[in-house]
């Protein structure tokens, strides 16, 4: 679909919402709405989104929206789409309905994960959309398995004794590959239309789909507002976020950088990994290079793609 | 929707907000600092402004991006003037 076409559906979400200025998880989550041909019900899991974009008596979801704990979003969508399925089974409603959760890494990649894991094995007919900006933003910065490694978090804070997070972040869209769902896929939002062809596919899979999108927070990112879009594509430049589907078990890449970019300049724009650029720290660099080239190989690997 | 002094029976059951999408009758625009200008000369349509923003403030009217922005809900973020690819935005002082 053409952004001009786009732009022609109807709006989902709304603004005054009171995500921080610059936060990509308004975009990312608009675009996935105006994806959706049906009336939704959505869930969210305790996050950003979800506190900034229900504060009483305000609320910015043009849908049915409910609000969640933090570790039960997959959970309470999945039992909204087994009561729908009996009603529309006894004949008392015929309407069509998408069934959205949405959650940001903490919500999804930690606590959520049980319930999202327990509601794509039992196939409920929705879709589950990770907002991943990387840590536990809403709460002040705390590292989450989806902190990319060497990043300075509150928890994992970078100074005399550790240099930032010293753990890789989990890959969880292979993770829901591997619960062999109809549709996964990791995206980014600096590519609007792949974003919401991804989304579109979602919304008409029968069973369940999962989208992880990268999500630039500038505050937990130490990053300037207005790059949040830019950030995204640098990610995408130097391999740190690949862009992929799986459609019923075929891998598929969705975006090739015409020349792979070397991760520092994905580390260089975030204050977050300030300090990796400080003498000692070199091989700190090194290792995530070489963990990035590994990674995305095993990718071009199972997407049938040349190296 | 329930204002500040309703009391309990003006609220609805459950503490439901029946109002969907009312959060654009709170102003954001005051978090701003730097205000986006949509030059519509140079302007190209190609709708990335839009698809962009982050508080849905480009609005676009029949497939054409319009200069009158939302500035009731800007917060001034800038990622319009930023990823603009003819530089048609330019980010203004209040």
């Amino acid at each position: 679909m053409k952004l001009k076409e786009a732009a022609k559906t109807s709006e989902r979400f709304t603004g005054g919402h009171r995500l921080c200025s610059g936060c990509v998880a308004g975009p990312v989550t608009n675009l996935i709405m105006r994806a959706s041909k049906n009336p939704a019900v959505v869930g969210a899991a305790t996050g950003c989104l979800e506190v900034s974009s229900s504060i009483y008596p305000y609320t910015a979801w043009k849908d049915s929206f409910i609000h969640n704990a933090f570790e039960n979003s997959a959970a309470t969508v999945s039992g909204v789409e087994a009561a729908y399925r009996s009603l529309k089974k006894q004949g008392k409603m015929e309407e069509d309905f998408d069934f959205i959760a949405f959650g940001g890494d903490g919500g999804t990649y930690d606590i959520g994960f049980q319930s999202l894991s327990g509601a794509m094995e039992r196939g409920h007919d929705m879709v589950y959309v990770c907002y991943d900006n990387g840590a536990y933003m809403n709460t002040g910065i705390q590292r989450s398995s989806a902190t990319p490694k060497g990043a300075n978090t509150t928890t994992s804070p970078a100074g005399k004794v550790i240099a930032g997070k010293q753990q890789y972040r989990k890959e969880l869209t292979d993770i829901m590959a591997a619960h062999n769902i109809p549709y996964v896929a990791q995206i980014s939002p600096f590519k609007p239309q792949e974003l919401m062809k991804a989304a579109q596919k979602a919304f008409e899979t029968k069973g369940p789909a999962f989208l992880n999108v990268l999500a630039t927070c500038p505050r937990g990112w130490r990053s300037r507002a207005e790059k949040g879009i830019e950030l995204t594509k640098v990610a995408a430049d130097t391999c740190v976020w690949p862009m992929f589907e799986i459609e019923n078990g075929e891998w598929k890449l969705l975006y090739k950088p015409r020349k792979k970019k070397p991760v520092e300049e994905w580390l260089r724009q975030q204050g977050r990994f300030k300090h990796l650029f400080k003498r000692g720290n070199e091989h700190i660099i090194e290792d995530i290079q070489e963990h990035t080239d590994k990674r995305w190989n095993y990718i071009l690997e199972r997407c049938g793609e040349r190296q | 929707m329930v204002k500040p002094g309703d009391g309990y029976k003006d609220i609805p059951i459950g503490g439901l907000i029946l109002d969907a999408g009312n959060a654009k009758e709170y102003k954001t625009g005051g978090w701003r600092t730097k205000k986006p200008i949509l030059d519509k000369e140079k302007c190209i349509n190609c709708h990335l402004c839009w698809a962009f923003c982050p508080d849905i403030s480009i609005l676009s009217e029949d497939g054409v991006v319009s200069d009158q922005i939302d500035y009731d809900h800007c917060k001034g973020c800038g990622i319009c003037a930023n990823e603009c690819p003819v530089n048609a935005i330019e980010m203004v002082k209040e």
